[in-house]
């Protein structure tokens, strides 16, 4: 034996000590649900995205916003964005301004001319979409990839419904809409346009359709009964619009009333004032702050110089001795429960047109001989599954019970998509399980530093009131960049190293770039120090079973 | 302080232990898939044991800077207790424990051979505890500061002795409980007086490099063992490590109260040449020492006191008048968390 003085033992290592033995309670890495996936009506994995974005890899990106959603670059411009509602950095300074990212990201890929491709065999099935606008267009998409044979009927002269007939340009050019549109026709899908259906069941007979999914609006403009004279300026707002859209000039004149408080009130107004009125007003018969439109809209509509009268009906026009109409307006008051009473005192507005911009209606004619359709307050009832009483009938967009916008459109039209494809393969469609959401509270905030928001540069507001040129403007690389990466990952492992770093106990091992990290269990303590220093959340402690 | 913040951070990220959207050259020691882990698994130390953590942090970076030639003095102390029980060895480098309070001239008898060798490329550091440090080895260690000997000493500072059951050391802060210091009494805990703070008298020896650090700031830390290692002569490092156990903090919260340590002002981070402070590290959000003390319960008779029947307003002003002191003495406010500790 040949050790030194009073040795006996061989020099061991501490690995032989298996410290796990001491622990009562196990971290585990989870995936929590960050609140800007759970806000988004189209379903799409935001913090995955700008994940990939934070790389730098756009394209990478893009194809994880093209899983859910096949019109980025429009999305990012006309979606209300609830993502950044819900964005958890507006607790810190800003929300991340996801939508100028996704703008970005989706222009790229024009540029670029990425594209995608249908990956599976082709599944012989025929379905039939009614409706090109965001919720037929993003199932025609959807279905496609899914490997069915898809046409597309619309009633109009080209794709995007609402997207084009009801969003002014300077808020979507068309060159954006028409560039998404395309590269979903690109896939194989047939679109037939002024191709009105008029009977449903007779058009699904004839092209011998296996499905059918119904996407038509609301097209139906909602009216106001305003006695006038012989002489009309009444006009409604989706026609106005429409007729923009068709290179009409309508006759709107120089001080032009709209009548509404939603968002297209709004665009009409901002349209007018483009089209040469010199004043355009908003009449809305309650107050700014129960406006249904969006704080923006009408922020840019003031920007513009769009003039607003709060708390006011219109209750009768008639001709003024020059010839330019007269309307008479009652005052109205708010009672105690926020509605609005009228007040008996009127007053009297020249103007030269009015625009009734009250909301519209569904077009439910075509459906007359389909049966076993439940249609509640002039839209059509579905199930979970987007499925409408008629079997094999499915159905999206404005015409179901829902908030009326692009975005839910889009999400209704990918839903529908996959319940129609479990439809016809005779599966049933399982959404994956929401994973618990990743709230405020989850965060570990002191590893984020500043970072505030980068602002889309906004077009000169002199040039605004005179052409449709798009009123915001996109970002940059730098700064599209910038903007990414002040994305926090809420509940989802960002490979920040802090777990694998902040471990007493060297327990956590490190798994290379993408493959995240793994606890060692022999030798974790359980202290929970990797919980509680991970920025994200995407750790979590859980009790032993001793 | 210069060195950390040369690194160009992004937006997310910026704080934490690695980042992906950095290069690899830049990137923390501790980020690395293939760190050294001078001390590895297997260890006694408690749950959620700062001094392990500080540890190898570290030893890591020294062997980093040292490109793996180092030996390693130890003092006695919890770090020797936990990773050496014989057989058993954590350490992963060359490593020698005497005494409690010989550590430093260990290490300056290793220095002087490798210098008779001519192996210059092997470097030392010395290490203890506060106990090893402050107290029992405080003489060794002033010696080789005067002899200025080539040594890096690196002080792990869990403010008592913890190992033999949290007794009081002159790094003990004043108010806390110890074991020798019960809360009890009209003057509960430890006795507010000057305590020790070696960090200003290593300065007072004019040595090359003086450094406090945090295990709540890996980057700074890692910075500060680098830039140590470019120096020949005494070298000394102060780094604070919280210990659950003598603290009464959850195993979870070590490093969230190292980082409120540093935020309230009671921990300043800086850095000496040659006896000048020549950087330290600002506050980045400023919190009272209200919310510091609050954690751990060696403090919690300052928040229920028996003779008081409530808050001990006094002896907690007064640690936030040290607090302040740290704060105005070493500079630790730029007018920018002035500002935002105002608004």
């Amino acid at each position: 034996m040949n050790k030194p003085f009073a040795i006996t033992l061989d020099v061991g290592s501490s690995l032989a000590n298996k410290t796990g033995s001491w622990r009562t309670e196990r971290p585990v890495y989870v995936d929590r649900l960050p609140p800007c996936n759970n806000a988004c009506p189209a379903g799409e994995n935001i913090q995955q995205w700008l994940y990939l974005a934070e790389e730098g890899n756009y394209e990478a990106a893009w194809r994880q916003i093209m899983r859910d959603n096949p019109m980025p670059a429009t999305m990012g411009r006309v979606c209300y964005h609830p993502c950044e509602g819900a964005c958890n950095r507006a607790h810190l300074d800003k929300a991340v301004g996801i939508h100028a990212i996704e703008r970005f990201i989706g222009d790229l890929a024009i540029e670029r001319r990425w594209s995608v491709k249908v990956e599976v065999a082709s599944s012989g099935k025929r379905v039939l979409v009614v409706g090109a606008g965001p919720s037929g267009l993003s199932c025609a998409y959807h279905m496609a990839l899914l490997g069915h044979s898809v046409t597309v009927m619309d009633a109009g002269p080209a794709a995007g419904g609402m997207m084009r007939f009801g969003i002014p340009k300077y808020r979507l050019p068309r060159e954006i809409l028409d560039a998404e549109v395309s590269r979903i026709e690109s896939l194989g899908v047939t679109f037939r346009f002024n191709s009105k259906v008029s009977d449903l069941d007779a058009t699904m007979r004839e092209g011998g359709y296996d499905a059918a999914f119904l996407a038509v609006g609301a097209h139906l403009a909602k009216r106001a009964y305003i006695p006038a004279g012989d002489t009309s300026r009444i006009l409604d707002a989706l026609s106005v619009l429409r007729g923009i859209e068709s290179g009409e000039q309508p006759l709107l004149g120089r001080r032009v009333l709209v009548y509404g408080g939603g968002n297209t009130a709004m665009d009409v107004a901002r349209s007018a004032r483009r089209l040469g009125a010199s004043e355009a007003i908003v009449v809305y018969r309650r107050t700014r702050d129960k406006m249904p439109a969006h704080g923006f809209e009408v922020q840019e509509a003031m920007d513009e110089g769009v003039l607003f009268k709060w708390l006011s009906t219109i209750k009768a026009e008639t001709e003024g001795p020059g010839g330019e109409g007269t309307f008479t307006v009652e005052k109205m008051k708010l009672d105690e429960k926020g509605y609005p009473q009228p007040t008996g005192e009127f007053e009297e507005i020249k103007a030269d047109s009015l625009v009734l911009a009250l909301g519209q209606d569904v077009d439910l004619s075509f459906l007359s001989k389909v049966t076993g359709l439940s249609v509640k307050d002039g839209v059509v009832e579905v199930g979970p599954s987007m499925m409408t009483g008629h079997e094999g009938i499915f159905a999206g967009g404005d015409m179901v019970p829902a908030e009326r916008t692009v975005t839910v459109a889009i999400g209704h039209g990918k839903k529908a998509a996959r319940n129609i494809d479990a439809f016809l393969r005779r599966t049933t469609h399982v959404p994956a399980p929401k994973h618990e959401l990743a709230g405020f509270d989850r965060l570990n905030t002191w590893y984020y530093s500043d970072a505030p928001a980068t602002v889309q540069p906004e077009l000169d507001r002199a040039r605004r009131a005179s052409t449709f040129d798009e009123v915001v403007g996109g970002l940059d690389e730098s700064n599209a960049l910038f903007e990414a990466r002040r994305c926090l990952s809420c509940g989802n492992c960002f490979e920040c190293d802090n777990c694998y770093g902040v471990c007493p106990d060297n327990a956590v091992i490190k798994l290379g770039p993408g493959n995240r990290f793994r606890f060692n269990y022999d030798y974790c303590k359980g202290c929970g120090m990797c919980a509680k220093e991970c920025p994200c959340g995407a750790i979590r402690m859980e009790p032993e079973n001793i | 302080m210069s060195g950390p913040q040369r690194v160009k951070f992004y937006q997310t990220g910026t704080f934490t232990v690695g980042n992906r959207l950095l290069d690899i050259s830049v990137r923390s020691i501790q980020s690395d898939a293939d760190r050294h882990n001078s001390l590895n698994s297997g260890h006694r130390a408690c749950q959620g044991c700062g001094e392990a953590l500080g540890a190898r942090y570290a030893l890591d970076a020294a062997m980093h800077a040292a490109r793996g030639q180092l030996v390693v003095a130890n003092a006695t102390g919890c770090l020797e207790v936990f990773s050496t029980p014989y057989p058993e060895s954590s350490w992963r480098v060359a490593w020698l424990h005497s005494l409690f309070a010989n550590a430093s001239s260990v290490a300056t008898g290793m220095a002087a051979a490798m210098k008779v060798k001519g192996r210059t490329d092997v470097r030392v550091v010395a290490q203890g505890g506060d106990g090893g440090t402050v107290d029992i080895g405080f003489g060794c260690l002033s010696g080789m500061f005067e002899r200025n000997d080539d040594v890096l000493y690196i002080c792990y500072d869990n403010e008592a002795y913890m190992n033999t059951g949290v007794q009081r050391s002159s790094a003990t802060p004043p108010a806390a409980r110890t074991a020798t210091t019960p809360a009890v009494g009209p003057e509960p805990g430890n006795v507010f007086g000057q305590g020790k703070n070696v960090p200003l008298i290593a300065m007072a020896h004019g040595i090359p490099y003086v450094a406090t650090a945090s295990v709540a700031d890996l980057r700074d830390l890692e910075y500060k063992v680098a830039r140590a290692m470019e120096f020949r002569g005494a070298r000394y490092m102060h780094v604070h490590v919280p210990c659950p156990l003598g603290w009464g903090t959850p195993t979870s919260d070590t490093i969230k109260v190292a980082r409120m340590a540093v935020e309230c002002g009671l921990f300043p981070i800086v850095e000496a040449e040659y006896g000048e402070i020549i950087g330290r590290r600002e506050l980045r959000q400023r919190i009272p020492v209200d919310d510091y003390l609050r954690t751990q319960s060696r403090f919690a008779h300052l928040f229920s006191s028996r003779h008081l029947g409530g808050r001990d307003e006094a002896r907690i002003a007064q640690m936030q008048a040290i607090a302040d002191r740290n704060i105005a003495r070493f500079g630790l406010m730029s007018a920018r968390t002035a500002e935002k500790v105002n608004a």
